[in-house]
């Protein structure tokens, strides 16, 4: 690895907080599966905003430069981390504010838990943010007695439905607006019981209770989608200005940033303000894009704070193969092409971060060699459309197949592993025996009548044992022809008489 | 030209006769086949389920077995009826090689990744090829294709996003004589095979093919075709199992894009002794 001068332990920290599986995901998924209504909200939402984004997208004839510019911009942010975020501390700091560092979950929310304390403040209010969702700080601060409340809709719904988010940009994918008006009747302190279904009517009532928040919050929690280095200063990208009445109006500010989620320039903002709305929210712009630089008199928030968290991050930098996951800006266009997501839900991934790039980045995070995410770099069938509409270019089929690798490696060099190898594991060192050679293959192929004798009168396989048995669960399987291409060629290279050696009727 | 059948693992053993109408229609536009005896597999499984000590001697088995005849000059070019196979060969083969050399493993060759690319770059999906290099554009006219009946098609993932295939495949179907090509709704969705993701995440794989199938059989169409063996033979386990049929009561069934191109009106493409998409509105009986 190469060893980032920051101050930190020379290996670098595993991630805790949420971003580990909770099960493994094939189990997980089987019971969402059940779940009719959800996979109907999930498909109608996702195919929602996948139309609208490929609309907005074509609309740009430069997006693939674009892509590529903002692929090119991260890597060069990952190349030169320690500088840029020496940097962005500098600038930061000379402009009034004041930059912790946090190397895990649990540090990150000490520290927030002291910033709010010495304020002498028991309620904060917070503007979405995956960084504080990854740490858990809500849980955290809820039980050491300080409440934190949501404004952002969709987070607010689901933190009043105690439960978690199910996608990253739409944390409430998975409610429908029944559901909605039942958590806010049973759980919004003064809110009309005559409160319907309509959308507008939810959205005003949830106006309502979050004016009363804003008015009377001293203290403020924020992510970041950027930090320019150049500048120190910190950009958040929202859709309903709750979070810029969060950013503007209490006395302080704390935002909780990755450490990966800094820019080397304000220009770069030029690229991402552009990559970023289109592929998230389908969008040509964003409504409320906040962007501030320390502290002024007199304007917004006296005491700024930033707390730049590592949880991990070190340790997928060090990652030559998996590093570009850090380039993810968290638009979540992976989550809405995902055929794996679409069926299986936010919520069969364990982590904050589900779908495509949570089944990379969680266990970039936490490593493989943990256990916490093994399952996850299996839950895609490669089937590349993430890779496709991913703003940054994020090759993530690859960096899965690379995390299988690691947690194959890691399975087998296990000190204390079970050591007799799985029925997987010979199938697969089998396979690797016969097909690495033509001559072994073609003499197996000769045992192909017998799978022809196995099938059933309908010529197919409906039943097999052990491995194959989750293929038959819902698919059959063709009886195998009573002789191989090669043998059949074979054939017709010895009679040379017959130029095309096709015997009709063949297979079938 | 003399060109290298790739037949692919999958097409060897279960569908050798996707195998043969690759080689018709290669041979009916006059060039010569070879079939490279060492052949096996392109370690796709291997690779993709993250066991790349076991793809190694895969990979390397393919890589010395093609380059051999392209060094000798024996062929020019190798073929697969396979996107994903290809795919394989040009992306992953080589990163296995690295993966190797980087982990130090015994006997690990340094030159292996520079030669994979050198076999990936000289190796074509077979629309790629009939359309890129040999200048098929028109199947009824160029190659005699004939089958009459409706079918509907799947542009397979890799095929379609790691090879860019665009409408190749598709475009020679429709220059099948007498064939209709219907759009598949949602077609660019995975079928939900993804090699040992059908096995290891069964029921997620079994909820993607669910789906593939009913917008198949919401065409009406009496078959779909595609380019790559595995996708049609996981796609036709669900369509069997489902017992599936057109509106006039024949089973749905795949076929492969190879198998189309090579039906002519002499010799039409059958299906247990029935013309293939028999009884399919515009189909002959």
């Amino acid at each position: 690895m190469s060893t980032v001068s920051l101050g930190m332990p020379a290996l670098p920290p595993r991630g805790f907080g949420n971003i580990s599986e909770t099960e493994p995901f094939p189990s997980y998924a089987r019971r969402e599966l059940q779940n009719d209504q959800l996979r109907a909200n999930l498909r109608h939402a996702t195919h929602t905003i996948r139309d609208k984004r490929l609309r907005v997208v074509s609309e740009l004839p430069d997006w693939e430069e674009l892509r590529e510019a903002g692929s090119a911009i991260k890597a060069e942010a990952m190349e030169r981390l320690p500088e840029l975020l020496a940097q962005f501390e500098e600038q930061f700091t000379a402009r009034g504010g004041t930059v912790h560092w946090a190397r895990d979950a649990a540090e990150a929310n000490r520290i927030v838990e002291g910033l709010v304390r010495a304020t002498g403040s028991s309620e904060v209010v917070k503007v979405k943010s995956m960084a504080t969702q990854e740490i858990g700080l809500n849980e955290y601060l809820e039980e050491r007695g300080i409440a934190a409340f949501e404004t952002d809709l969709a987070e607010l719904i689901v933190q009043l439905g105690h439960d978690k988010p199910s996608h990253i940009l739409v944390p409430a994918i998975h409610r429908n607006r029944t559901e909605i008006r039942d958590i806010f009747l049973r759980e919004m302190p003064g809110v009309d019981p005559e409160l319907t279904d309509e959308p507008r009517r939810l959205a005003m009532a949830a106006r309502a209770h979050l004016r009363r928040k804003f008015l009377s919050a001293k203290v403020a929690i924020s992510g970041a989608n950027f930090g320019i280095a150049e500048t120190g200063t910190l950009g958040v990208v929202e859709s309903e200005g709750n979070g810029r009445m969060c950013l503007t109006l209490p006395e302080t500010l704390i935002t909780v940033m990755g450490i990966e989620k800094v820019l080397p320039r304000a220009e770069d903002l030029g690229v991402f303000m552009q990559l970023l709305p289109r592929s998230s929210t389908g969008e040509r712009m964003n409504p409320y894009t906040s962007l501030w630089t320390g502290s002024t008199p007199g304007d917004g928030p006296k005491d700024v704070h930033v707390v730049l968290l590592d949880n991990g991050r070190t340790r997928a930098l060090a990652d030559r193969h998996g590093r570009s996951a850090l380039h993810c800006i968290r638009c979540s266009a992976c989550m809405n092409v995902c055929p794996v997501y679409e069926r299986a839900g936010g919520h069969a991934y364990g982590s904050t971060y589900p779908g495509p790039i949570g089944a990379i980045l969680s266990p970039l995070l936490t490593g493989v060699e943990a256990e916490e995410n093994k399952s996850l770099p299996y839950a895609s069938s490669l089937c590349g459309a993430c890779f496709d509409a991913c703003p940054v270019k994020i090759n993530i089929p690859e960096i899965l197949v690379h995390l299988r690798g690691e947690d194959v490696e890691a399975r087998h060099s296990r000190p204390g592993a079970r050591r007799l190898p799985s029925q997987f594991d010979l199938a697969m060192a089998g396979a690797s025996w016969a097909m690495s050679d033509g001559a072994r293959m073609g003499l197996l192929e000769r045992g192909l009548p017998l799978g022809k004798a196995a099938a059933g009168r309908d010529g197919v396989i409906s039943k097999l044992p052990g491995l194959g048995a989750g293929w038959t669960q819902s698919r059959d399987i063709p009886a195998p022809p009573a002789e191989s291409f090669r043998a059949q060629w074979a054939k017709r290279a010895k009679n040379s008489a017959d130029p095309h050696g096709i015997k009709e009727g063949e297979g079938k | 030209m003399r060109i290298a059948l790739f037949a692919t693992c999958i097409v060897d053993a279960m569908y050798p006769r996707v195998a043969q109408a690759t080689v018709e229609i290669l041979e009916r536009l006059g060039h010569e086949v070879v079939f490279p005896a060492g052949q096996a597999c392109c370690g796709q499984m291997h690779v993709n389920s993250g066991y790349f000590p076991e793809a190694l001697p895969v990979v390397a088995n393919h890589v010395r077995t093609f380059e051999s005849g392209f060094d000798t000059g024996e062929y020019e070019v190798a073929v697969a009826p396979s996107g994903s196979c290809v795919a394989s060969v040009k992306h992953q083969h080589a990163l296995v090689a690295d993966w190797a050399v980087e982990h130090g493993v015994k006997g690990a060759d340094s030159t292996l990744a520079a030669r994979a690319d050198a076999v990936g770059a000289r190796t074509y999906e077979l629309a790629q090829l009939l359309t890129d290099v040999l200048g098929v554009a028109d199947a009824a006219a160029q190659l005699g294709s004939y089958l009459p009946g409706t079918i509907t098609y799947h542009p397979s993932c890799h095929g379609m996003r790691l090879l860019h295939l665009g409408d190749r495949q598709r475009s020679l179907l429709a220059s099948v004589e007498g064939l209709e090509v219907v759009d598949l709704p949602e077609a660019e969705q995975c079928c939900g095979f993804g090699g040992t993701f059908s096995i290891k995440n069964a029921d997620v794989s079994s909820a993607m093919l669910a789906d593939k199938v009913a917008n198949i059989c919401g065409t009406g169409a009496g078959a779909c075709a595609g380019g790559d063996a595995s996708c049609l033979m996981h796609i036709g386990g669900g369509l069997h199992r489902e017992k599936r049929t057109t509106p006039s009561g024949r089973p749905v069934r795949t076929v492969h894009l190879a198998e189309v191109l090579a039906s002519t009106r002499e010799k039409p493409l059958t299906i247990d002794g029935e013309l293939a998409l028999a009884g399919t509105p515009g189909g002959a009986r």
